[in-house]
Protein backbone atom coordinates (compact mmCIF):
# COMPACT_ATOMS: atom_id res chain seq x y z
CA UNK A 1 0.00 0.00 0.00
CA UNK A 2 2.66 2.07 1.15
CA UNK A 3 3.49 2.23 -3.13
CA UNK A 4 0.51 3.36 -4.13
CA UNK A 5 0.27 6.22 -1.71
CA UNK A 6 3.66 7.47 -2.96
CA UNK A 7 2.37 7.34 -6.85
CA UNK A 8 -0.60 9.19 -5.72
CA UNK A 9 1.74 11.87 -3.30
CA UNK A 10 4.24 12.69 -6.65
CA UNK A 11 1.59 14.82 -8.41
CA UNK A 12 0.45 17.19 -5.96
CA UNK A 13 -2.86 19.56 -7.72
CA UNK A 14 -1.70 22.86 -8.82
CA UNK A 15 -4.28 24.71 -10.13
CA UNK A 16 -3.34 27.50 -12.65
CA UNK A 17 -4.34 30.87 -12.56
CA UNK A 18 -7.04 32.05 -14.82
CA UNK A 19 -7.56 30.24 -18.47
CA UNK A 20 -4.58 30.54 -20.57
CA UNK A 21 -6.16 28.38 -23.27
CA UNK A 22 -2.63 28.93 -25.54
CA UNK A 23 -0.92 27.44 -22.30
CA UNK A 24 -3.20 24.56 -22.20
CA UNK A 25 -3.06 23.94 -25.85
CA UNK A 26 0.61 23.72 -25.84
CA UNK A 27 -0.15 20.47 -23.46
CA UNK A 28 -1.54 18.63 -26.47
CA UNK A 29 0.97 17.67 -29.28
CA UNK A 30 -1.76 16.45 -32.00
CA UNK A 31 -3.33 20.05 -32.08
CA UNK A 32 -0.04 21.10 -33.43
CA UNK A 33 -0.60 19.77 -36.73
CA UNK A 34 -2.21 20.93 -40.02
CA UNK A 35 -4.75 19.66 -41.46
CA UNK A 36 -4.87 20.01 -45.86
CA UNK A 37 -2.30 22.80 -45.27
CA UNK A 38 -4.94 24.48 -42.37
CA UNK A 39 -4.34 23.94 -38.68
CA UNK A 40 -6.15 21.73 -37.26
CA UNK A 41 -9.33 22.68 -35.47
CA UNK A 42 -10.77 19.92 -33.55
CA UNK A 43 -14.14 19.55 -32.75
CA UNK A 44 -14.58 16.46 -32.34
CA UNK A 45 -13.80 15.74 -28.29
CA UNK A 46 -17.34 14.25 -28.29
CA UNK A 47 -15.95 11.11 -30.05
CA UNK A 48 -12.61 11.42 -28.79
CA UNK A 49 -10.68 13.64 -27.01
CA UNK A 50 -6.88 14.61 -27.51
CA UNK A 51 -4.22 13.25 -25.19
CA UNK A 52 -1.98 15.56 -23.21
CA UNK A 53 1.66 14.99 -22.96
CA UNK A 54 1.52 14.28 -19.03
CA UNK A 55 -0.53 11.53 -19.92
CA UNK A 56 1.15 10.36 -23.35
CA UNK A 57 4.62 10.29 -20.94
CA UNK A 58 2.72 8.26 -18.39
CA UNK A 59 1.57 5.33 -20.40
CA UNK A 60 5.45 5.39 -21.98
CA UNK A 61 7.09 5.30 -18.87
CA UNK A 62 5.02 1.72 -18.41
CA UNK A 63 6.38 0.39 -21.61
CA UNK A 64 9.64 1.70 -21.26
CA UNK A 65 10.36 1.30 -17.60
CA UNK A 66 6.98 -1.30 -16.02
CA UNK A 67 6.17 -3.19 -18.88
CA UNK A 68 5.12 -6.85 -17.26
CA UNK A 69 1.87 -8.37 -16.56
CA UNK A 70 0.13 -6.87 -13.11
CA UNK A 71 -1.19 -8.68 -9.92
CA UNK A 72 0.84 -11.85 -10.43
CA UNK A 73 4.20 -11.11 -10.79
CA UNK A 74 7.01 -11.09 -7.34
CA UNK A 75 9.28 -9.41 -9.45
CA UNK A 76 10.16 -6.25 -9.51
CA UNK A 77 8.47 -4.67 -12.79
CA UNK A 78 5.39 -6.55 -12.12
CA UNK A 79 5.53 -5.07 -8.49
CA UNK A 80 5.96 -1.37 -10.65
CA UNK A 81 3.20 -2.51 -13.08
CA UNK A 82 1.04 -3.29 -10.36
CA UNK A 83 1.51 -0.18 -7.92
CA UNK A 84 1.06 2.05 -10.93
CA UNK A 85 -2.49 0.18 -12.25
CA UNK A 86 -4.19 0.42 -8.43
CA UNK A 87 -2.72 3.76 -8.00
CA UNK A 88 -4.74 4.68 -10.85
CA UNK A 89 -8.15 2.85 -9.78
CA UNK A 90 -7.14 5.45 -6.58
CA UNK A 91 -7.23 8.04 -8.38
CA UNK A 92 -10.79 6.84 -10.16
CA UNK A 93 -11.98 6.44 -6.91
CA UNK A 94 -11.41 9.92 -5.58
CA UNK A 95 -12.34 11.47 -9.41
CA UNK A 96 -15.87 10.33 -8.78
CA UNK A 97 -16.06 10.49 -4.67
CA UNK A 98 -16.78 6.14 -4.74
CA UNK A 99 -16.88 4.99 -0.96
CA UNK A 100 -14.00 1.90 -2.23
CA UNK A 101 -11.56 1.76 -4.83
CA UNK A 102 -12.61 -1.87 -5.34
CA UNK A 103 -15.87 -0.37 -6.30
CA UNK A 104 -14.46 0.97 -9.83
CA UNK A 105 -14.23 -2.02 -12.42
CA UNK A 106 -11.92 -1.25 -15.48
CA UNK A 107 -13.63 -1.49 -18.49
CA UNK A 108 -12.65 -0.60 -22.18
CA UNK A 109 -15.03 1.72 -22.40
CA UNK A 110 -18.26 3.01 -21.38
CA UNK A 111 -19.76 0.04 -23.57
CA UNK A 112 -18.44 -2.38 -22.13
CA UNK A 113 -19.44 -0.80 -18.41
CA UNK A 114 -23.04 -1.02 -19.53
CA UNK A 115 -22.15 -4.49 -21.68
CA UNK A 116 -20.62 -5.76 -17.82
CA UNK A 117 -23.68 -4.30 -15.83
CA UNK A 118 -26.55 -6.02 -18.12
CA UNK A 119 -24.54 -9.28 -17.84
CA UNK A 120 -23.37 -9.08 -14.75
CA UNK A 121 -26.88 -7.71 -13.35
CA UNK A 122 -29.63 -7.75 -15.74
CA UNK A 123 -28.58 -11.97 -16.72
CA UNK A 124 -29.02 -13.00 -13.27
CA UNK A 125 -32.00 -10.58 -11.77
CA UNK A 126 -34.03 -9.74 -14.51
CA UNK A 127 -36.93 -12.15 -15.72
CA UNK A 128 -40.20 -12.73 -18.45
CA UNK A 129 -42.66 -9.39 -17.75
CA UNK A 130 -40.44 -7.37 -16.39
CA UNK A 131 -39.29 -3.51 -17.72
CA UNK A 132 -35.97 -2.44 -18.06
CA UNK A 133 -36.63 1.88 -18.54
CA UNK A 134 -34.34 3.73 -21.06
CA UNK A 135 -34.45 7.35 -22.45
CA UNK A 136 -35.42 8.21 -25.99
CA UNK A 137 -31.70 10.12 -25.84
CA UNK A 138 -29.55 6.95 -24.94
CA UNK A 139 -26.36 6.44 -27.32
CA UNK A 140 -26.69 2.68 -29.30
CA UNK A 141 -24.55 1.59 -26.41
CA UNK A 142 -27.24 2.01 -23.76
CA UNK A 143 -30.03 0.29 -26.02
CA UNK A 144 -29.03 -2.38 -27.56
CA UNK A 145 -26.99 -4.30 -24.61
CA UNK A 146 -30.87 -3.72 -22.90
CA UNK A 147 -32.73 -4.91 -25.71
CA UNK A 148 -30.59 -7.94 -25.86
CA UNK A 149 -31.54 -8.63 -22.67
CA UNK A 150 -35.26 -7.96 -22.98
CA UNK A 151 -35.04 -10.26 -26.22
CA UNK A 152 -32.98 -13.37 -24.29
CA UNK A 153 -35.62 -13.02 -20.69
CA UNK A 154 -38.81 -11.59 -22.32
CA UNK A 155 -38.88 -8.52 -20.62
CA UNK A 156 -39.70 -5.43 -22.05
CA UNK A 157 -37.81 -1.95 -22.93
CA UNK A 158 -39.80 1.44 -21.68
CA UNK A 159 -38.11 4.60 -23.23
CA UNK A 160 -38.49 7.85 -21.48
CA UNK A 161 -39.59 10.33 -24.09
CA UNK A 162 -38.56 14.15 -24.74
CA UNK A 163 -39.74 16.91 -26.26
CA UNK A 164 -38.73 19.10 -29.38
CA UNK A 165 -35.80 20.81 -27.24
CA UNK A 166 -34.11 17.23 -26.43
CA UNK A 167 -35.08 17.46 -22.56
CA UNK A 168 -36.39 14.60 -20.84
CA UNK A 169 -40.56 14.81 -19.87
CA UNK A 170 -40.35 13.92 -15.92
CA UNK A 171 -44.33 13.22 -15.93
CA UNK A 172 -43.60 10.72 -18.78
CA UNK A 173 -40.73 8.76 -16.93
CA UNK A 174 -43.37 8.73 -13.54
CA UNK A 175 -45.44 7.52 -15.42
CA UNK A 176 -43.39 4.73 -16.49
CA UNK A 177 -42.29 3.28 -13.37
CA UNK A 178 -44.25 0.78 -11.80
CA UNK A 179 -44.04 -2.46 -9.76
CA UNK A 180 -42.57 -4.41 -12.51
CA UNK A 181 -39.68 -1.94 -12.93
CA UNK A 182 -36.52 -4.06 -12.71
CA UNK A 183 -33.67 -1.65 -13.96
CA UNK A 184 -33.38 2.13 -15.33
CA UNK A 185 -30.12 2.95 -17.59
CA UNK A 186 -30.44 6.76 -18.87
CA UNK A 187 -27.01 9.05 -20.17
CA UNK A 188 -26.03 12.02 -17.63
CA UNK A 189 -25.55 13.96 -21.13
CA UNK A 190 -26.60 13.69 -24.40
CA UNK A 191 -24.09 12.80 -27.32
CA UNK A 192 -25.51 13.80 -29.88
CA UNK A 193 -28.02 16.64 -28.05
CA UNK A 194 -25.73 18.09 -25.17
CA UNK A 195 -28.79 18.13 -22.84
CA UNK A 196 -27.89 17.58 -19.65
CA UNK A 197 -29.96 14.94 -17.55
CA UNK A 198 -31.38 16.08 -13.97
CA UNK A 199 -30.14 12.19 -13.31
CA UNK A 200 -30.03 12.65 -9.17
CA UNK A 201 -33.53 13.11 -9.62
CA UNK A 202 -33.92 10.29 -11.69
CA UNK A 203 -31.98 8.29 -9.89
CA UNK A 204 -34.45 9.51 -6.50
CA UNK A 205 -37.44 8.41 -8.39
CA UNK A 206 -36.19 5.26 -9.62
CA UNK A 207 -34.63 4.55 -5.77
CA UNK A 208 -38.88 5.11 -4.46
CA UNK A 209 -39.88 1.84 -6.91
CA UNK A 210 -36.35 0.26 -4.77
CA UNK A 211 -35.31 0.10 -9.00
CA UNK A 212 -31.56 -0.02 -8.95
CA UNK A 213 -29.84 2.71 -11.95
CA UNK A 214 -26.72 2.85 -13.95
CA UNK A 215 -26.00 6.31 -15.37
CA UNK A 216 -23.65 6.95 -18.40
CA UNK A 217 -21.49 8.91 -17.60
CA UNK A 218 -19.52 9.41 -20.97
CA UNK A 219 -20.48 12.71 -22.07
CA UNK A 220 -20.12 14.54 -18.45
CA UNK A 221 -16.44 12.41 -17.54
CA UNK A 222 -14.76 14.73 -19.38
CA UNK A 223 -16.24 18.06 -18.86
CA UNK A 224 -17.93 17.99 -15.13
CA UNK A 225 -17.64 16.46 -11.50
CA UNK A 226 -18.82 13.57 -10.82
CA UNK A 227 -19.91 12.22 -7.24
CA UNK A 228 -21.69 9.15 -7.40
CA UNK A 229 -21.79 9.32 -3.16
CA UNK A 230 -24.19 12.37 -3.69
CA UNK A 231 -26.04 10.71 -7.07
CA UNK A 232 -26.44 7.54 -5.15
CA UNK A 233 -26.49 6.16 -8.23
CA UNK A 234 -26.24 1.65 -8.11
CA UNK A 235 -23.77 1.54 -11.74
CA UNK A 236 -21.87 4.87 -13.34
CA UNK A 237 -19.86 4.10 -16.59
CA UNK A 238 -17.35 6.48 -18.64
CA UNK A 239 -14.63 5.90 -21.66
CA UNK A 240 -11.24 7.30 -20.88
CA UNK A 241 -10.50 7.97 -24.42
CA UNK A 242 -13.44 10.70 -24.05
CA UNK A 243 -11.52 12.67 -21.75
CA UNK A 244 -7.84 12.84 -22.80
CA UNK A 245 -7.05 8.84 -22.12
CA UNK A 246 -6.07 6.44 -24.45
CA UNK A 247 -8.31 4.32 -26.28
CA UNK A 248 -9.07 0.89 -24.24
CA UNK A 249 -9.46 2.48 -20.97
CA UNK A 250 -12.74 3.18 -18.89
CA UNK A 251 -14.48 2.31 -15.50
CA UNK A 252 -17.81 1.26 -14.39
CA UNK A 253 -18.97 1.99 -10.85
CA UNK A 254 -20.58 -0.32 -8.75
CA UNK A 255 -22.19 -0.64 -5.48
CA UNK A 256 -20.02 -2.76 -3.67
CA UNK A 257 -23.36 -4.68 -2.16
CA UNK A 258 -24.42 -4.55 -5.55
CA UNK A 259 -21.33 -5.78 -7.69
CA UNK A 260 -21.12 -8.78 -5.08
CA UNK A 261 -24.11 -10.33 -5.58
CA UNK A 262 -23.86 -10.10 -9.42
CA UNK A 263 -22.35 -13.17 -12.00
CA UNK A 264 -19.17 -12.06 -13.37
CA UNK A 265 -18.82 -10.33 -16.79
CA UNK A 266 -15.76 -12.66 -18.71
CA UNK A 267 -13.89 -15.75 -16.97
CA UNK A 268 -10.16 -16.30 -16.74
CA UNK A 269 -7.06 -15.35 -15.33
CA UNK A 270 -7.20 -13.32 -12.57
CA UNK A 271 -10.91 -12.89 -11.61
CA UNK A 272 -10.27 -16.29 -9.58
CA UNK A 273 -9.52 -17.23 -5.87
CA UNK A 274 -8.83 -20.79 -6.89
CA UNK A 275 -10.03 -23.18 -10.06
CA UNK A 276 -10.63 -26.99 -10.03
CA UNK A 277 -12.47 -29.05 -12.80
CA UNK A 278 -15.49 -29.50 -10.39
CA UNK A 279 -16.01 -25.73 -9.25
CA UNK A 280 -14.25 -22.25 -9.38
CA UNK A 281 -14.24 -19.43 -6.53
CA UNK A 282 -14.23 -16.14 -8.02
CA UNK A 283 -12.20 -13.73 -6.71
CA UNK A 284 -13.32 -10.85 -4.52
CA UNK A 285 -13.89 -7.24 -6.07
CA UNK A 286 -12.62 -5.68 -8.41
CA UNK A 287 -10.62 -8.38 -9.64
CA UNK A 288 -14.07 -10.63 -10.28
CA UNK A 289 -14.79 -8.34 -13.05
CA UNK A 290 -11.58 -8.06 -14.17
CA UNK A 291 -10.72 -11.76 -15.93
CA UNK A 292 -7.81 -11.42 -18.42
CA UNK A 293 -4.73 -9.13 -18.60
CA UNK A 294 -6.42 -5.53 -19.33
CA UNK A 295 -5.24 -2.11 -20.96
CA UNK A 296 -2.14 -1.58 -18.11
CA UNK A 297 -1.08 1.30 -19.87
CA UNK A 298 -4.26 2.98 -21.21
CA UNK A 299 -5.90 3.22 -17.45
CA UNK A 300 -2.58 3.72 -15.97
CA UNK A 301 -2.80 6.66 -18.88
CA UNK A 302 -7.01 6.99 -17.73
CA UNK A 303 -5.08 7.69 -14.09
CA UNK A 304 -2.73 10.62 -15.28
CA UNK A 305 -5.61 12.16 -16.79
CA UNK A 306 -7.37 12.73 -13.75
CA UNK A 307 -4.33 14.13 -12.23
CA UNK A 308 -4.25 16.60 -15.13
CA UNK A 309 -8.08 17.75 -14.58
CA UNK A 310 -7.37 18.30 -11.35
CA UNK A 311 -4.25 20.33 -12.13
CA UNK A 312 -5.49 22.40 -14.72
CA UNK A 313 -9.07 22.42 -12.67
CA UNK A 314 -11.77 20.87 -13.84
CA UNK A 315 -14.59 23.40 -12.65
CA UNK A 316 -12.15 26.07 -14.69
CA UNK A 317 -12.81 23.86 -17.23
CA UNK A 318 -15.76 23.32 -17.39
CA UNK A 319 -16.68 26.96 -17.12
CA UNK A 320 -14.21 28.47 -20.11
CA UNK A 321 -16.13 25.38 -22.04
CA UNK A 322 -19.59 26.57 -20.95
CA UNK A 323 -18.68 30.05 -22.37
CA UNK A 324 -17.19 28.09 -25.78
CA UNK A 325 -20.63 26.69 -26.27
CA UNK A 326 -22.01 29.95 -25.80
CA UNK A 327 -20.64 32.28 -27.66
CA UNK A 328 -20.66 29.17 -30.60
CA UNK A 329 -24.50 28.46 -30.27
CA UNK A 330 -24.84 32.91 -30.65
CA UNK A 331 -22.32 32.43 -33.43
CA UNK A 332 -23.62 29.64 -35.55
CA UNK A 333 -27.72 30.91 -34.87
CA UNK A 334 -26.72 33.87 -37.01
CA UNK A 335 -26.33 32.11 -40.04
CA UNK A 336 -29.52 31.76 -42.05
CA UNK A 337 -30.17 28.38 -42.77
CA UNK A 338 -27.92 27.20 -39.68
CA UNK A 339 -30.53 24.96 -37.32
CA UNK A 340 -29.13 24.18 -33.83
CA UNK A 341 -30.46 20.91 -33.03
CA UNK A 342 -30.64 20.15 -29.42
CA UNK A 343 -31.49 23.13 -27.68
CA UNK A 344 -32.27 22.16 -23.86
CA UNK A 345 -32.11 24.40 -21.05
CA UNK A 346 -28.89 22.64 -19.46
CA UNK A 347 -26.46 21.66 -22.37
CA UNK A 348 -22.34 20.69 -21.99
CA UNK A 349 -19.82 21.00 -24.63
CA UNK A 350 -22.06 19.54 -27.95
CA UNK A 351 -23.34 21.54 -30.43
CA UNK A 352 -25.33 19.94 -33.37
CA UNK A 353 -26.85 21.37 -36.00
CA UNK A 354 -28.28 21.14 -39.63
CA UNK A 355 -27.45 23.25 -43.04
CA UNK A 356 -30.65 23.88 -45.04
CA UNK A 357 -30.44 21.78 -48.21
CA UNK A 358 -27.43 20.56 -47.39
CA UNK A 359 -26.42 17.00 -46.28
CA UNK A 360 -24.14 16.69 -42.91
CA UNK A 361 -21.84 14.17 -44.54
CA UNK A 362 -21.02 16.97 -47.49
CA UNK A 363 -20.71 19.69 -44.48
CA UNK A 364 -18.08 17.19 -43.19
CA UNK A 365 -16.21 16.74 -46.00
CA UNK A 366 -16.18 20.86 -46.70
CA UNK A 367 -14.84 21.41 -42.94
CA UNK A 368 -12.55 19.05 -43.22
CA UNK A 369 -10.91 19.85 -46.31
CA UNK A 370 -10.24 23.11 -44.18
CA UNK A 371 -8.49 21.08 -41.54
CA UNK A 372 -11.58 21.20 -39.15
CA UNK A 373 -12.76 17.70 -37.91
CA UNK A 374 -16.50 17.55 -36.61
CA UNK A 375 -18.61 14.48 -36.96
CA UNK A 376 -21.60 14.36 -39.02
CA UNK A 377 -23.92 11.45 -39.34
CA UNK A 378 -27.06 10.20 -36.60
CA UNK A 379 -23.94 10.08 -33.44
CA UNK A 380 -25.45 6.33 -32.44
CA UNK A 381 -28.21 7.57 -31.35
CA UNK A 382 -30.80 6.86 -34.77
CA UNK A 383 -33.61 7.22 -32.12
CA UNK A 384 -32.90 10.61 -31.48
CA UNK A 385 -32.42 10.92 -34.84
CA UNK A 386 -36.09 9.55 -35.72
CA UNK A 387 -37.71 11.33 -32.77
CA UNK A 388 -36.56 15.08 -34.35
CA UNK A 389 -37.50 13.48 -38.12
CA UNK A 390 -34.12 14.62 -39.24
CA UNK A 391 -31.51 11.86 -40.91
CA UNK A 392 -28.45 13.15 -39.66
CA UNK A 393 -26.55 16.42 -37.59
CA UNK A 394 -23.42 17.73 -38.55
CA UNK A 395 -21.68 17.89 -34.61
CA UNK A 396 -19.27 20.14 -33.12
CA UNK A 397 -17.79 19.08 -29.46
CA UNK A 398 -16.06 21.54 -27.40
CA UNK A 399 -13.17 20.82 -25.17
CA UNK A 400 -11.11 23.35 -22.67
CA UNK A 401 -8.48 23.33 -25.29
CA UNK A 402 -10.51 24.87 -27.94
CA UNK A 403 -10.79 28.66 -28.72
CA UNK A 404 -13.15 31.05 -29.92
CA UNK A 405 -11.05 32.01 -32.64
CA UNK A 406 -11.51 28.00 -33.61
CA UNK A 407 -15.35 28.72 -33.54
CA UNK A 408 -14.70 31.96 -35.67
CA UNK A 409 -13.00 29.21 -38.26
CA UNK A 410 -16.01 27.10 -38.17
CA UNK A 411 -18.79 29.68 -38.39
CA UNK A 412 -16.59 31.23 -41.62
CA UNK A 413 -16.08 27.76 -43.24
CA UNK A 414 -20.29 26.81 -42.63
CA UNK A 415 -20.38 30.25 -44.66
CA UNK A 416 -18.60 28.93 -47.80
CA UNK A 417 -20.33 25.67 -47.34
CA UNK A 418 -23.71 27.52 -47.64
CA UNK A 419 -21.60 29.10 -50.86
CA UNK A 420 -20.83 26.18 -52.30
CA UNK A 421 -24.30 24.31 -52.05
CA UNK A 422 -26.11 27.85 -52.82
CA UNK B 1 -9.19 23.57 -51.58
CA UNK B 2 -8.25 21.86 -55.04
CA UNK B 3 -9.20 18.16 -53.99
CA UNK B 4 -12.35 19.63 -52.58
CA UNK B 5 -13.64 21.61 -55.95
CA UNK B 6 -12.52 18.78 -57.73
CA UNK B 7 -15.11 16.33 -55.61
CA UNK B 8 -18.01 18.85 -55.42
CA UNK B 9 -18.11 19.55 -59.04
CA UNK B 10 -21.03 22.49 -60.66
CA UNK B 11 -22.40 18.83 -62.33
CA UNK B 12 -22.22 17.10 -59.18
CA UNK B 13 -24.04 20.25 -57.15
CA UNK B 14 -26.69 20.35 -60.22
CA UNK B 15 -27.34 16.88 -59.87
CA UNK B 16 -27.61 17.30 -56.16
CA UNK B 17 -30.27 19.97 -56.77
CA UNK B 18 -32.32 18.86 -59.67
CA UNK B 19 -32.10 14.84 -59.07
CA UNK B 20 -32.79 13.19 -62.86
CA UNK B 21 -35.65 9.84 -62.45
CA UNK B 22 -36.23 10.93 -59.21
CA UNK B 23 -39.20 9.04 -58.54
CA UNK B 24 -40.96 5.59 -58.23
CA UNK B 25 -41.07 4.14 -61.40
CA UNK B 26 -44.72 2.60 -61.46
CA UNK B 27 -44.05 -0.11 -64.46
CA UNK B 28 -40.82 -1.92 -62.43
CA UNK B 29 -40.24 -4.93 -62.59
CA UNK B 30 -36.35 -5.33 -60.71
CA UNK B 31 -36.06 -2.71 -57.89
CA UNK B 32 -33.89 -3.15 -54.76
CA UNK B 33 -33.20 -0.99 -51.77
CA UNK B 34 -30.01 0.38 -50.41
CA UNK B 35 -28.81 1.55 -47.19
CA UNK B 36 -25.44 2.41 -45.75
CA UNK B 37 -26.21 2.01 -41.88
CA UNK B 38 -22.83 4.54 -41.43
CA UNK B 39 -24.35 7.54 -42.65
CA UNK B 40 -27.67 6.81 -42.99
CA UNK B 41 -27.76 7.28 -46.94
CA UNK B 42 -31.00 5.26 -48.10
CA UNK B 43 -32.66 4.85 -51.49
CA UNK B 44 -34.79 3.12 -54.30
CA UNK B 45 -33.66 2.02 -57.51
CA UNK B 46 -36.49 0.99 -59.94
CA UNK B 47 -35.69 -1.21 -63.21
CA UNK B 48 -37.81 -1.79 -65.75
CA UNK B 49 -36.50 -4.07 -67.88
CA UNK B 50 -37.21 -5.90 -71.54
CA UNK B 51 -35.92 -7.90 -73.65
CA UNK B 52 -32.42 -7.72 -71.57
CA UNK B 53 -32.75 -3.98 -72.25
CA UNK B 54 -32.69 -1.21 -69.47
CA UNK B 55 -36.28 0.10 -70.63
CA UNK B 56 -36.70 2.91 -67.63
CA UNK B 57 -34.99 3.31 -64.17
CA UNK B 58 -35.56 5.78 -61.36
CA UNK B 59 -34.64 6.24 -57.86
CA UNK B 60 -35.78 8.03 -54.43
CA UNK B 61 -34.73 8.44 -51.56
CA UNK B 62 -32.47 10.65 -48.99
CA UNK B 63 -28.76 11.14 -49.19
CA UNK B 64 -25.79 13.28 -49.19
CA UNK B 65 -25.10 15.31 -52.09
CA UNK B 66 -22.71 12.77 -53.42
CA UNK B 67 -24.87 9.82 -53.30
CA UNK B 68 -27.77 11.58 -54.81
CA UNK B 69 -26.10 13.36 -57.74
CA UNK B 70 -24.19 9.76 -58.10
CA UNK B 71 -27.86 8.02 -58.58
CA UNK B 72 -29.47 10.76 -60.85
CA UNK B 73 -26.23 9.84 -63.30
CA UNK B 74 -26.25 6.70 -62.38
CA UNK B 75 -29.60 6.53 -64.00
CA UNK B 76 -28.64 8.74 -67.18
CA UNK B 77 -25.88 6.12 -67.82
CA UNK B 78 -27.77 2.74 -67.41
CA UNK B 79 -30.91 3.97 -69.62
CA UNK B 80 -31.24 1.91 -72.93
CA UNK B 81 -28.34 0.14 -72.06
CA UNK B 82 -28.44 -3.99 -72.13
CA UNK B 83 -28.27 -5.94 -68.86
CA UNK B 84 -24.54 -7.00 -69.79
CA UNK B 85 -23.97 -2.68 -70.50
CA UNK B 86 -25.34 -1.84 -67.24
CA UNK B 87 -23.50 -4.61 -65.36
CA UNK B 88 -19.69 -3.42 -67.09
CA UNK B 89 -20.37 0.22 -66.11
CA UNK B 90 -21.20 -0.57 -62.70
CA UNK B 91 -18.16 -2.93 -62.74
CA UNK B 92 -15.99 -0.02 -63.98
CA UNK B 93 -17.56 2.55 -61.70
CA UNK B 94 -16.84 0.82 -58.65
CA UNK B 95 -13.47 0.21 -60.02
CA UNK B 96 -12.77 3.62 -60.56
CA UNK B 97 -14.25 4.54 -56.98
CA UNK B 98 -12.14 2.28 -55.47
CA UNK B 99 -9.00 3.40 -57.41
CA UNK B 100 -8.51 -0.18 -58.99
CA UNK B 101 -9.52 1.66 -62.42
CA UNK B 102 -7.50 4.66 -63.93
CA UNK B 103 -9.85 6.01 -66.17
CA UNK B 104 -7.58 8.09 -67.95
CA UNK B 105 -5.31 5.13 -68.98
CA UNK B 106 -7.60 2.26 -69.60
CA UNK B 107 -10.05 1.65 -71.77
CA UNK B 108 -13.68 2.23 -70.52
CA UNK B 109 -17.29 3.23 -71.05
CA UNK B 110 -17.51 5.68 -68.01
CA UNK B 111 -17.87 9.32 -69.85
CA UNK B 112 -18.98 12.09 -67.68
CA UNK B 113 -19.29 9.38 -64.65
CA UNK B 114 -15.09 10.02 -64.53
CA UNK B 115 -16.76 13.11 -62.62
CA UNK B 116 -16.89 10.90 -59.46
CA UNK B 117 -13.27 9.40 -59.87
CA UNK B 118 -12.13 12.45 -57.19
CA UNK B 119 -13.73 10.39 -54.39
CA UNK B 120 -11.29 7.54 -53.95
CA UNK B 121 -9.18 10.46 -52.44
CA UNK B 122 -11.76 10.69 -49.65
CA UNK B 123 -12.10 6.92 -48.49
CA UNK B 124 -14.69 7.79 -46.29
CA UNK B 125 -17.36 9.05 -49.19
CA UNK B 126 -16.32 6.12 -51.68
CA UNK B 127 -19.75 4.35 -50.32
CA UNK B 128 -21.75 7.40 -51.07
CA UNK B 129 -20.92 7.06 -54.54
CA UNK B 130 -21.18 3.30 -55.38
CA UNK B 131 -24.11 3.07 -53.51
CA UNK B 132 -26.90 3.79 -56.47
CA UNK B 133 -24.63 1.24 -58.46
CA UNK B 134 -24.65 -1.14 -55.61
CA UNK B 135 -28.35 -1.15 -55.33
CA UNK B 136 -28.98 -1.23 -59.26
CA UNK B 137 -26.60 -4.17 -59.51
CA UNK B 138 -28.53 -5.80 -56.37
CA UNK B 139 -31.56 -5.01 -58.60
CA UNK B 140 -30.74 -6.37 -61.98
CA UNK B 141 -29.43 -9.51 -60.35
CA UNK B 142 -31.64 -10.52 -57.41
CA UNK B 143 -34.69 -10.03 -60.10
CA UNK B 144 -36.89 -8.53 -56.65
CA UNK B 145 -40.52 -8.72 -58.14
CA UNK B 146 -41.93 -4.69 -57.06
CA UNK B 147 -45.25 -5.05 -55.62
CA UNK B 148 -47.76 -3.32 -57.84
CA UNK B 149 -49.42 -3.13 -54.14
Amino acid sequence: MAAIVEELITIKPKPRDGWDVERIRKDFPVLRQTVNDKPLVYLDNAASSQVPMMVIERGAQYIEQEHSNIHRGVHYLSMKATTAYEGAREKVKRFINAREAKECIFVRGATEGINLVMHGYGRKFIGPGDEIVISAMEHHANIVPWQMLCEEKGAKLRVIPMNDAGELLMDEYDALLNEKTRFVAVAHVSNALGTINPVKEIIERAHKYGVPILIDGAQQAPHGTIDVQDLDCDFYTFSGHKMFAPTGSGVVYGKARLLEQMNPFQGGGDMIKSVTFEKTIYADLPNKFEAGTPAIASQIGLGAAIDYLNIIGREKAAAYEHELLRYATERLSAIEGVRIIGTAREKLSVLSFTIENVHPHDIGTILDQQGIAIRAGHHCAQPVMQRLKIPATARASFAFYNTKAEVDVLADAIEKVIEVFS
Amino acid sequence: MSELSELYQQVILDHNKKPRNFHRLENANHSAEGFNPLCGDHLNVYLHVEDDQVKDVSFEGSGCAISKASASMMTQAVKGKTKAEAEKLFNEFHRMATGQLNEETEPNDLGKLTIFAGVRDFPARVKCATLSWHTMHAALNEQQKVSTE
